[in-house]
């Protein structure tokens, strides 16, 4: 029997606390999930620095990525026997969906934005590179790798394909939002994906929803948007987010000062210099960052030494709301102010927006800048959900940003009452 | 402080308006790939690539006043114009420009429809690749865009000249 189409004996189950079982038959999955770089994913966590908010995300990327393959799974199933669906693609979109975070780094967010890095660029390089991965796929059949890869950089031919993985109502979304609800807690980010699973239809070129499905898709809508701002974007991960940012700031600026570390940084070397191989980009994990963390609370600058220890015992900076337009000759002052406390402002006076974490909101892609969700009527005509949706139409024209300011209160407060200096610099934050 | 949105409003400043979305995100993107420093990123998606980045900020600058955003109603579409505002521009004189002129870039990209627009991005997108398989990428990935090989000749010419632009 072909590879492809091997099966394994008997089923392996993976208990899972949001699909109840991960189910596993066919014997390339279950080589793909034993591959040291899908093994790797054990060790980033789903949610990078929210656990410092919400206790309970702990959660990874290998739990998120084997739910978002049960999910296309599942969907697969019902898509059996249907119209425009070619079930020689499943085999593609199971591995597809199983690997789509593959390249993810520790703390993706800060790592890629201090580095200039791109994380889908180092999933199309596990794909096609020299790895455990690669060698399954290709064990497959001569190009299935550049098919999965393709997938996932959303340019394989067949758009049905792309639209389970990647889309405005794709498993990824609609299993990182159960998982990340159960893991911290909340009560919001739950809905009714059975439903929605069972109304989901293939079209030619994306998944459509049957318009009896509405009220599910709106509910799947409305968590998305809760969970943003209660979740994803909350004030104090945000903070959290700040200071891993600062610290890998501050010690890619001291590298590049010939400054000598009291234990050479060697797994950051590559990040510093900013050509990370694949190597030594996949042996950078969330646990030998943060173990770099513990040894930099020990080094002679009290800038990194600072940041290190506020991240790793929790001491966040505090956080006021901030206007960049009506704020910003008060926020030349606090620049000066925050140098004369002898406070480096570039690490100690930090705007954070909503922009610098791109959660993307449900756009109904007005002028074709992305595809939206296309509800299928009874007379198999499409119509874009917020269209048929006043709660949609409601949410998804409101444009909520904002700015906040982040500030080591602790260090203010330590300074002397009768400074000067501090006196204005509290007057300018807190009226 | 929002350097990257100081970067954008430099973009805006160096136009009277651009109209719709789908071209302000094709035409970053193509000044991107032209070794303009800005930083939102890129996926690709239905319709070429697509920065939820550049989305979000350019909400957070209308929010704030710094850009005019109007829609206006099409046949069967709603249309956006984005101008800089006088706060905007104010709020510029802060920064210190450290862009290349971009008038005559903006200039010769706000001449093209954002069709063209959408095929030039979609080739840039795949420029690693030799010329002709870009060429089969484009008809693959944009199969009912029905691009021609004159389109895409054109495309390659207006890369070379955009390029060309000092």
């Amino acid at each position: 029997m072909a590879y492809r189409d091997e099966k394994l004996s008997e089923e392996k189950v993976f208990k899972d606390p949001v699909h109840r079982y991960v189910h596993v038959r066919d014997r390339v999955i279950w080589d793909l999930i034993g591959t040291a770089e899908f093994q790797r994913l054990r060790r980033i966590k789903q949610l990078g620095t929210s656990y410092l908010t919400f206790h309970g995300a702990e959660h990874s990327r290998f739990n998120h990525s084997l739910g978002v393959y049960e999910i296309v799974r599942r969907i697969i199933e019902n898509f059996k026997d249907r119209p425009n669906w070619d079930d020689e693609e499943r085999l593609l979109c199971l591995s597809a969906a199983l690997l789509h975070d593959l390249g993810h780094g520790p703390f993706s967010h800060s790592f890629e934005k201090v580095f200039k890095l791109d994380h889908e660029d180092f999933t199309q390089a596990i794909l096609l590179g020299d790895t455990e991965v690669n060698q399954v796929l290709r064990r497959v059949e001569e190009g299935f790798p550049e098919k999965v890869a393709d997938v996932i950089n959303k340019t394989y031919s067949n758009k049905l394909v792309v639209s389970l993985i990647s889309s405005q109502i794709d498993a990824d979304r609609m299993d990182y939002l159960q998982r990340d609800a159960y893991f911290t807690g909340v009560s919001y980010g739950h809905f009714d994906m059975e439903r929605i699973l069972r109304v989901m239809r293939p079209m030619e070129d994306q998944v459509v929803v049957k318009e009896s499905g509405m009220h599910a898709v709106e509910d799947y809508i409305m968590s998305r948007y809760q969970m943003y701002w209660q979740v994803y974007f909350h004030p104090v991960t945000r903070s959290a987010e700040v200071i891993l940012t600062k610290i890998l700031h501050r010690a890619k600026e001291l590298y590049e000062s010939d400054y000598t570390f009291k234990l050479e940084p060697v797994h950051f070397l590559s990040f510093f210099e900013g050509k990370p191989n694949l190597s030594e980009y996949l042996a950078l994990d969330e646990a030998v960052t943060l173990y770099y963390f513990q040894t930099w609370m020990q080094e002679e600058d009290p800038v990194l030494s600072d940041l290190c220890h506020r991240f790793v015992n929790r001491k966040l900076f505090k956080y006021i709301e901030f206007n960049p337009n009506s704020q910003m000759n008060e926020w030349m002052e606090l620049y000066k102010l925050f140098q004369k406390a002898g406070l480096n402002p570039d690490y100690y006076l930090v705007v954070d927006s909503s922009s610098d974490l791109p959660y993307d909101f449900y756009r109904p892609g007005e002028e074709g800048e992305r595809l939206p969700i296309h509800l299928l009527q009874p007379n198999q005509e499409l119509k874009e959900l917020s269209r048929l949706s006043d709660i949609v139409e409601s949410i998804s024209g409101k444009k909520r940003t904002d700015h906040k300011l982040y500030i080591p209160l602790d260090r203010l407060q330590e300074m002397s009452n009768r400074s000067k200096t501090k006196k204005r610099i509290m007057e300018i934050l807190y009226g | 402080m929002l350097e990257n949105h100081a970067k954008l409003m430099q973009f805006f400043s160096s136009t009277d308006e651009v109209v719709g979305r789908k071209k302000l995100q094709k035409m970053i993107y193509i000044l991107k790939k032209c070794e303009i420093p800005f930083e939102e990123r890129y996926q690709f998606h239905f319709y070429g690539p697509y920065s939820e980045e550049l989305t979000l900020r350019v909400e957070e600058m209308c929010n704030l006043g710094f850009i005019s955003e109007t829609k206006e109603e099409k046949k069967n579409y709603y249309q956006y114009r984005y101008k800089l505002t006088d706060n905007g521009k104010a709020f510029l004189e802060h920064y210190e420009n450290n862009m290349p002129p971009l008038h005559e870039h903006i200039a010769t990209m706000n001449e093209k429809s954002s069709r063209f627009l959408e095929l030039v991005s979609t080739m840039l997108f795949f420029e690693h690749l030799p010329k002709e398989e870009v060429k089969e990428k484009v008809y693959t990935v944009k199969s009912t865009q029905n691009y021609t090989d004159e389109d895409l000749e054109n495309g390659w010419e207006f890369i070379e000249k955009l390029r060309t632009i000092h």
